[in-house]
């Protein structure tokens, strides 16, 4: 039993597990959300002392690095603050009859499930364990999705599942490409398929099932980044589950996708005559901006809205990563870390709001500041650090981003900036409608917690004015990590 | 792997091929279960085939997975869920046969183009085990993006998952082929779960767009 938790890594897991279960056995709506938001804290705290705790070395199953210390972080802090959001959302729920204290239980023991799924797949060493650890998060998801049941949260639910499933088949068939790939190197067995094996010998294998593979697995993990034109789920599923899950889709659930698609580009990219996974990841994040910029303007509902803008957004991050080099790498994954932080506290903001107005129509939706100033100028201030807005963190990545690119493919970065301004004007367009003006429909007090919301818009900002050196070094070495 | 082995292996995974190409001009949906039923039993032979000649025990499991899991009890559930909620017996198409027929063969087509492309440094069974899997993973994406009902998705979806089993089985001493076999049963468990306990009657309409548009909130 020590030795169990005398790995953090360990801990991370056992914690969301054991949680899981007793989150949907205990009765009592109120004492759930709150071990919710225990159990967040204490993977938090597990996740945060991997920076002291001595690492093991990587085993069968699990892996620590450089690399995935930060998408752990970042997962478990944002589990963490949305289980704090999501304790104050549920209740309002529960208060207005949308949701029954059965379905609240399930959801908790889903939600830590998800969160064990999503942990799981970011620590795994072995490439069969993490499409099983992804499917285990996506299939959690979609169960919250729909866990409204009114037709259009079915709907989003199937659409989600159908689409998930398909990505995750694909995935699976990448992955088992890879493992034939390495077969004849590492031999027959688990050897072949563990991830620090294999970005030792990847130089020796066949190139062109490396290829094929890798084409399988970005389309396949793509699709759960949400990636043009494989996005079709993601503003139903963002727009229809409830909100404390459209904060975690977004933030966590298209992060973890993107982890798998780095960790196979790195393998790839290790092969001097495979292809070059770099273009093609270009094509699909810039295909996703602009095609996502334009699709902001004719948004009628406030989630979806947000939903559109995260696609955006991870096209800008695949982007980042397929231009590579140290800077690019660097930019990448600042801006990963800042919308993450920033989607979530722009939907905490608008749980509320959607709460308060009954409604999730934009045209409903008017003189926030007026009404209920806090939770207006929280939307307002996460709205203008999405759209890039300095001094928030989002505008130091995306700028370093731009530069990065203009020095070495001037053509790309015009097309990169014409998609981010089309967005900018479409997002700042939608805000001035939010904020001000006459109050319209229900102006009842906020329920809410503002806690979470301001939190997050306040490590953004001081991620924009000033990045603290060792987080510096930190990205960095990801970055050479990422070649 | 001697010849007759070869041959065998072969006629099996082909024979899922075109048990997947059935699938696709079933017009009634207790045809299309009872197909699927075969399509399993072949998946079922395939993996048993692949345990006895790779001198792999644990393959079984899977093989005995797939028989008892997908080949009886899914379609027989399934059958009930049809008759007890009433469901359209017909299967919904949004292209017509010959058209998917088409695309299907252009598929196959494809992936032997893809996987035969391959060098030889995949052995000659691996590379053509994997050809017929692709085969059948595509047919199974085709069937599900062409079909309206959700019963008939999730048996599009179900047989895509048995190309997935085919390749992973093909692929010699791939390590958690019996898991991931497990955690795709469970997988499908949830979603017959799901369409029953949901009530999941008719189907969606995700190609309709008009018809939608209400319920998405994209309507002035």
């Amino acid at each position: 039993m020590i030795g169990l938790f005398a790995n953090p890594a360990h801990v991370i897991l056992v914690i969301p597990a054991v949680f899981a279960v007793l989150l949907a056995v205990l009765p009592g709506y109120r004492l759930t959300a709150r071990l919710n938001v225990l159990a967040s804290l204490l993977t938090l705290i597990a996740a945060l002392s991997l920076f002291v705790v001595p690492r093991a070395a990587p085993g069968a199953f699990l892996l620590v690095d450089d690399l995935n210390i930060v998408f752990v972080v970042l997962n478990t802090f944002v589990g963490f603050t949305a289980a704090a959001f999501s304790a104050s959302y549920i209740s309002h729920e529960i208060e207005t009859g949308k949701l029954t204290p059965a379905y609240v239980r399930f959801y908790h023991g889903m939600y830590q499930l998800m969160m064990f799924g999503m942990n799981l797949a970011l620590l795994s060493n072995n490439i069969g364990l993490m499409w099983v650890a992804i499917e285990v998060a996506t299939l959690t998801t979609v169960l919250m999705v729909g866990i409204y049941r009114t037709h259009a949260a079915l709907e989003a639910a199937w659409k989600y599942f159908i689409l998930g499933s398909v990505g995750i088949a694909l995935a699976l068939f990448g992955t088992i490409l890879v493992y034939l790939a390495a077969q004849p190197v590492l031999g027959e067995g688990e050897a072949a398929m563990i991830w620090s094996n294999l970005i030792v010998r990847a130089a020796e294998f066949d190139p062109k099932i490396l290829n094929l593979a890798f084409v399988f697995l970005l389309l396949g993990y793509g699709t759960k980044v949400g990636l043009a034109p494989l996005h079709a789920w993601l503003p139903d599923a963002h727009a229809e589950g409830p909100t404390p899950i459209s904060a975690v889709l977004s933030g966590l659930l298209l992060n973890v996708a993107l982890y798998a698609v780095l960790r196979f580009k790195m393998l790839i990219a290790t092969h001097p005559e495979a292809l070059a996974p770099g273009p093609l990841m270009v094509a699909m994040g810039l295909l996703s901006v602009i095609f996502a910029a334009f699709m902001l303007y004719r948004r009628r509902d406030i989630k979806r809205l947000f939903a559109y803008s995260s696609i955006e957004h991870m096209g800008i991050i695949v982007f980042a990563f397929g231009m590579g080099g140290p800077l690019a790498n660097f930019a990448g994954l600042l801006h990963m870390v800042m919308h993450s932080l920033t989607k979530s506290a722009i939907f905490y903001s608008v749980g509320h709001v959607a709460q308060i107005k009954g409604t999730q129509k934009i045209e409903g939706i008017r003189g926030l500041t007026q009404s209920h100033p806090v939770l207006g100028w929280g939307l307002a201030l996460g709205v203008l650090a999405i759209a890039g807005m300095p001094p928030f963190g989002v505008f130091m990545s995306e700028f370093l981003i731009v530069t990065s690119t203009f020095a070495r493919e001037p053509l790309l970065a015009l097309l990169l900036v014409f998609g981010l301004l089309v967005a900018f004007g479409a997002l700042l367009m939608r805000l001035a409608g939010f904020i001000f003006g006459e109050p319209t429909g229900k102006v009842g007090p906020a329920e809410a917690s503002f806690v979470p919301l301001y939190a997050h818009l306040a490590l953004v900002l001081a991620a924009g004015i000033y990045l603290p050196g060792p987080v510096v070094a930190w990205f960095q070495s990801v970055a050479a990590l990422l070649g | 792997m001697d010849r007759i082995a070869f041959d065998i292996a072969h006629l099996l995974a082909g024979g899922l091929v075109l048990v997947s190409f059935m699938m696709i001009y079933q017009d009634r949906l207790y045809a299309l279960l009872n197909v699927f039923a075969l399509h399993a039993v072949l998946l079922s032979l395939s993996v048993s085939w692949q345990a006895y000649t790779q001198h792999a025990p644990h393959l079984y499991v899977t093989a005995a997975i797939a028989l008892i899991f997908k080949a009886i009890v899914i379609p027989g559930v399934l059958h009930r869920i049809i008759r007890q909620m009433g469901i359209h017996r017909e299967v919904e198409k949004v292209v017509g046969v010959g058209v998917t027929m088409l695309a299907g063969m252009g598929l196959v087509a494809m992936s032997i183009v893809l996987m035969l492309g391959l060098t030889e440094a995949a052995d000659a069974f691996a590379r053509e085990d994997l050809a017929f899997a692709l085969s059948v993973v595509l047919l199974g994406l085709l069937m599900m993006v062409t079909r309206r009902n959700a019963v008939s998705q999730v048996v599009g979806f179900m047989s895509l998952e048995n190309g997935l089993i085919l390749a992973a089985t093909g692929a010699k001493g791939m390590p958690l082929v019996v898991e991931i076999s497990v955690a795709f049963s469970v997988l499908i468990a949830f979603i017959v779960i799901g369409v029953f306990l949901f009530r999941i009657r008719e189907r969606f309409d995700t190609v309709d767009d008009v018809a939608l548009e209400d319920y998405r909130g994209e309507v002035e």
